[in-house]
């Protein structure tokens, strides 16, 4: 395995090194591989768009990352050390990362107020000192001003933008360096969409927030993200910055993703991939889009189908100056002393 | 300027014409105003999107056409179908127009289709009630509907569960198709779908509506989503339609503030004024069992002006075949600079239909 480029890029925040994530399966003989080997890396003060249509594993990498499942190899990498998963060492990681669900009703309990949803987390981990001051600074950062008009309020009294507004200050009141957020404005109205977008922006800028914001909405990407990782069966397939991946978008899948954007109709033509994600008990063989690949469909000709169909495309750094797609017809990644053997994760 | 003109387009008589529709909840001793007043006209052939956020009486309206709501609503107004008044219609000739001649796909597909029985059992079922029709003929249908939505045959026999979330809202459609209706109505029929998914279900919807003819009225919240399948658009904000017009031209240049901010919400990707500035709207929707004084959408408006608090009319023409019901569509208020309105807003002074 090649090791990554080296970038001039501080030390991440987090990181993950050859992640692998697999659950064993009801039905299938063999075990579902939702994460396959993933490198990825979250700089201070970055915000990365995990994007991928369900199934595809984002929401067991954003899982791992927090450490709610444990990789079967590789590495969680916070603040340059390897997450171990003893019960202390956990807490303190979850202390720092902390998650943020997609649907805010279901997040919260109901029979609780704000103030004690807001303070559960500070209690399990000790820090009672200031406890009002701490809800109430978390409430602030949050965007619920004043907080006192909120403190005795039950879900129901919120609305959704506010709820999860509610759910954000949880994770704050406990001063995480970096928030995973899974699908954070996916059940929410149009108008509060923006307003909790906004919020994440806004706390990157005020507090220096890292975030890895999992969705499956391109268009949130480009509201708020830094870098762009597309995710397709287990696998990062294209990683950037948000305007090499969404404006020169160059792996098959990201150009599919793109097309099908509703109502962005004139620029290119509809690329509707067939089926569903596929199942990741059985990833195909070579390169795991090729079986609803457009690009492969087209280029049945072309020598390097045959390499589609045997050889998987290499394992995409975590950091390379470039944006890089794992796609055999897009110019691999070349390192000067490599001669030409780039899909070296098969040897030829 | 006579008077608001009815929110259609020209072309065959209507297939669903829909008059000053008013619903409310009575919760205790309140009352909740869900629809305030609706106009509209559906042709065949025609794909009306009407666009809103939760709470703002989108579902309500679409359920009331089929007498869907349940009794604690109160339904006042007219919605004609093929002329005859839906609202007035005896119980068996309401059950005749449902699946027969108009049809619903409703949302989360997991939940509206029956656990235990097979595809081919739920989808028989409305062929045999309305039809006089034999079971296997009735299965024969079934294997075309399936067919057109782009299902296999076999899935006939498969039980909800078995069927990926994309399936099973093809299933709904087929089911919706059955009877061979004119006018269906979609509410939310992409929602709980992966992108990849709701692209090709789009994809499905707008041909079916073309190729059949069919009237269709698709609800969401998602301005572009209905912009993929709808000739027309509507917006609606606190229980009335704000805007409606020709959906290229609302997307382009809109008419109204709230659909220029529901427009702002979903970035188009390249745009720079969206790159790292997601757009929200700040502020609440409107307390339903208040009636507003002035302009619903005054309170979160950014270029309002102090005649908003007192003033709202009624949709307005807004230039070709788009009405608007914003007061700046009338000439005397099109120029007035936005002013921040203090808190407590000037006394009220009710005025319909201010015009020219």
């Amino acid at each position: 395995m090649s090791t990554p480029v080296q970038s001039s890029a501080p030390r991440p925040v987090l990181e993950v090194k050859n992640l692998r994530v697999t659950f064993a399966s009801r039905r299938a003989a063999s075990p579902a591989r939702a994460v396959d080997d993933v490198n990825l890396s979250l700089g201070k003060g970055e915000i990365i768009a995990l994007i991928g249509e369900s199934g595809c594993g984002k929401s067991t990498l954003a899982r791992a990352l927090v450490g709610l499942v444990r990789p079967e190899s590789g590495q969680v990498i916070a603040e340059g050390s390897p997450l171990r998963y003893a019960k202390a060492a956990l807490r303190r990681h979850r202390r720092s990362v902390q998650l943020v669900l997609q649907d805010p009703a279901g997040a919260l309990n109901p029979r609780h107020t704000v103030y004690d949803l807001v303070a559960e987390g500070p209690r399990l981990h000790g820090l009672t000192d200031n406890l009002y001051d701490r809800v109430r600074t978390a409430l602030t950062q949050a965007g619920l001003r004043p907080p006192e008009q909120f403190l005795a309020r039950y879900p129901h009294q919120l609305s959704g933008g506010q709820q999860q507004r509610v759910v954000i200050a949880g994770a704050l009141a406990l001063d995480p360096t970096v928030l995973v957020a899974d699908e954070p404005v996916s059940s929410l109205d149009a108008s509060a969409r923006g307003e909790v977008l906004r919020l994440l922006l806004d706390l990157r800028d005020t507090l220096g927030l890292s975030a890895l914001v999992v969705s499956h909405d391109l268009g949130l990407a480009w509201n708020i993200a830094d870098r762009v990782a597309v995710m397709y069966l287990g696998r990062i397939v294209e990683l950037g910055t948000v305007e090499e991946v969404l404006l020169r978008p160059r792996h098959p899948y990201t150009k599919a993703l793109l097309s099908i954007l509703p109502g962005a109709r004139g620029t290119s033509a509809l690329t509707l991939l067939q089926g569903e994600t596929p199942d990741p008990t059985a990833i195909p063989p070579g390169c795991r889009f090729h079986p609803r690949c457009p690009l492969y469909a087209e280029k049945q000709e072309d020598p390097r189908a045959s390499w589609c169909r045997e050889r998987d495309p290499q394992v995409l750094p975590a950091q390379s100056e470039t944006a890089l797609a794992a796609c055999h017809f897009v110019a691999p990644i070349r390192k000067p002393e490599d001669a030409d053997s780039p899909h070296s994760a098969v040897a030829p | 300027m006579t008077g608001p003109a009815p929110v259609a387009g020209d072309g065959p008589a209507p297939l669903l014409e829909v008059s000053d529709l008013r619903v409310s909840y009575g919760v205790g001793d309140r009352s909740v105003k869900a629809v305030r007043g609706v106009d509209f006209v559906v042709r065949s052939g025609e794909a009306l999107g009407v666009a809103g956020e939760s709470g703002s009486g989108k579902s309500t309206l679409v359920m009331s056409f089929l007498r869907l709501l349940p009794p604690s609503a109160t339904v006042t107004g007219r919605v004609r179908y093929h002329g005859e008044d839906i609202l007035t219609m005896n119980w068996g000739r309401v059950r005749a127009v449902r699946w027969a001649g108009a049809s619903m796909i409703f949302q989360g597909a997991m939940s509206a289709l029956n656990p235990v029985r097979t595809i081919a059992q739920q989808i028989v079922e409305p062929i045999v009630l309305h039809e006089k029709v034999g079971a296997r003929a009735a299965r024969a249908r079934a294997a075309s509907l399936l067919n057109d939505v782009g299902l296999p045959a076999a899935r006939l026999n498969s039980y909800p569960h078995e069927l990926s979330g994309g399936q099973r809202q093809r299933v709904m459609i087929a089911m919706a198709l059955a009877c061979g209706p004119d006018l269906i109505v979609a509410d939310e029929p992409t929602t709980a779908l992966d992108v990849m998914v709701q692209a090709q279900i789009l994809q499905l919807l707008k041909d079916l509506a073309a190729s059949r003819a069919i009237g269709l009225i698709m609800i969401s919240h998602d301005l572009s989503v209905l912009a993929e399948v709808c000739d027309r658009l509507a917006v609606m904000y606190a229980g009335s339609i704000c805007e409606v017009g020709p959906t290229a031209e609302v997307r382009a240049d809109p008419r109204h503030p709230y659909s220029a901010a529901l427009l702002d919400a979903f970035p188009e990707i390249g745009d720079p004024a969206s790159r790292r500035r997601p757009h929200g709207l700040p502020g609440d929707p409107p307390d339903a069992t208040l009636t507003p004084r002035g302009c619903p959408f005054a309170p979160r408006c950014g270029i309002v002006m102090p005649a908003c608090t007192v003033h709202e009319i009624e949709l307005w023409p807004a230039g070709h075949g788009r009405l608007s019901s914003c007061l700046r569509v009338l000439p005397e208020f099109a120029d007035e600079q936005p002013v921040v309105i203090p808190a407590a807003a000037t006394d009220v002074v009710t005025e319909r239909n201010p015009g020219g």
